[in-house]
């Protein structure tokens, strides 16, 4: 019994569960924009990558390598209450989006980059021989191929980067973590937290599901 | 010229002042400071089989690579139909190399695309035929290689001398001047080349225009109009299949030959 009530207690529960529902609307969108942005991002900087341009190359690789090396909570901190001293206010979810996405897209660009080199090099050939441009080999044969390389370490990524939303709660975004642990030291019950974690895991472990279906659905023989 | 046509090969495609489709002159190739190929000089006339033997890195896939510039020739010029090829660059490039198909030793088919999906891509994309016009071409040029029934087979699902048919119905599919086979059959296992050779047997009798780089030497004495055969870069002696194999002038022509098959030539 004493297991129940800390952890899921009723009435803690009730009262606290419009909240949190706001609370996982808000790391939902957040978390969307992250992905989207953060891929997209990744993307575009491999195809840059692939055009092999030292001057494209090194700030690219320079972006990767940064961002996968920095912890993104310091990036958070930085960019919430230092960018201020230099006029520039961001509101939370903006640092949160911008942080995570960037972060997302160092390592997508990685992921990308070693899924477009893993392609050999004679699909290439095939392509410009056959009268393709090098935007239609990449688009066509290259990338398609890199993307299906890329799926697993990707989902991976993606979902260990949006969990980071949590990290909000340090600068007042009021997501999931942040409106459960608040709540937690309000009501003095530890039920808030266990919503938290089912919160999340309401919203990530379909995702590792699906993701699971899409690498099954994508694979090929070669 | 060392490549210019014998009156015997003159004679086994009778018409004397034709213009040929593919013309080599003085092709020259170095990487870095090795020079692989040296003043090559080749010129293939329409329908005609021109087969290159020699031994490995004696620059046969290289200057067959410089016909389509997958490998940029250093100096020298290729002419296709009287068109420079070496002076096209970006889409003008893209464009003349509709021109010539390739086939590679190792397929190179697309891994994620159903067969006729790999047929189709270039016709849709570079040639600009309509998806319709092009499914057609490739059920076509499928049926032409006896793969109809694997239009929608993955590569993967193919045997490696299916996998090679689809490529060279690929290649086809953009109704090339000329065809470019780089070793086509020297990855598949023996019993799948003679379904590969015979596919290209048939083109050659329905007058296709082809460079074969290629050590079946069985099917060069059967098909080839021509044998050029090169070593160290150069091409050293050129002739009829009866001409290279039955009465061989060089030194290092007799001694391939006699490496290759001991007691066959």
């Amino acid at each position: 019994m004493r297991f129940l009530d800390t952890f899921f207690d009723g009435a803690v529960m009730a009262k606290y569960l419009p909240d949190l529902l706001s609370a996982i609307v808000t790391t939902l969108w957040l978390s969307v924009i992250i992905v989207i942005g953060g891929l997209a991002l990744g993307l575009m900087l491999a195809c840059l990558h692939s055009l092999g341009r030292w001057y494209l190359t090194l700030p690219i690789v320079a972006f990767a390598d940064i961002g996968r090396a920095l912890p993104p909570l310091v990036v958070i901190l930085i960019f919430y209450f230092g960018l201020p001293g230099l006029g520039i206010r961001l509101s939370g979810p903006m640092v949160l989006i911008l942080v995570l996405g960037g972060v997302l897209a160092a390592f997508a660009e990685e992921i990308f980059w070693a899924g477009l080199t893993a392609v050999s090099k004679g699909q290439w050939e095939a392509g410009r021989a056959t009268g393709l441009s090098f935007a239609q080999t990449l688009f066509q044969i290259a990338l398609p191929q890199a993307i299906r390389l890329g799926i697993p370490p990707l989902v991976n990524r993606a979902l260990a980067i949006t969990k980071m939303t949590a990290l909000g709660s340090v600068i007042g975004v009021k997501e999931i973590l942040a409106v459960s642990s608040s709540a937690q030291s309000f009501s003095g019950s530890a039920t808030p937290l266990t919503m938290a974690a089912l919160a999340y895991l309401a919203i990530f472990l379909p995702v590792v599901v699906l993701s699971r279906l899409l690498e099954r659905r994508y694979a090929w023989a070669v | 010229m060392s490549a210019a046509p014998s009156p015997s090969a003159a004679a086994a495609h009778a018409e004397v002042h034709q213009r040929p489709v593919l013309e080599i002159n003085q092709l020259e190739k170095c990487f870095g400071d090795t020079q692989v190929l040296t003043s090559i000089d080749l010129r293939v006339k329409p329908g005609e089989l021109v087969f290159v033997i020699g031994p490995s890195g004696s620059g046969k896939s290289t200057m067959l690579r410089c016909c389509n510039r997958l490998e940029e020739p250093t100096s020298g010029s290729i002419l296709l139909d009287g068109e420079h090829v070496t002076e096209c660059h970006g889409r003008a490039l893209d464009k003349m190399r509709l021109k010539i198909g390739m086939v590679f030793q190792g397929f190179h088919l697309y891994p994620h695309k159903t067969v006729l999906a790999n047929v189709m891509l270039a016709q849709v994309k570079a040639l600009k035929r309509s998806k319709p016009e092009a499914e057609a071409r490739a059920k076509e040029m499928l049926e032409h290689v006896g793969l109809a029934h694997k239009a929608s087979a993955t590569p993967g699902e193919l045997s490696g001398g299916q996998q090679q048919r689809v490529a060279i119905a690929r290649a086809l599919a953009l109704d090339p001047k000329v065809m470019l086979f780089d070793e086509p059959t020297s990855a598949l296992d023996p019993e799948l080349v003679g379904s590969v050779l015979k596919v290209m047997k048939r083109l050659r009798d329905e007058g296709m225009t082809m460079v074969v780089v290629s050590h079946e030497m069985e099917f060069a004495r059967e098909a080839a109009d021509r044998v050029v055969f090169m070593d160290g870069g150069v091409v050293v002696e050129s002739g009829t299949p009866d001409e290279i194999f039955g009465n061989p002038k060089s030194e290092r022509l007799r001694a391939f030959l006699s490496r290759l098959s001991p007691g066959a030539a």
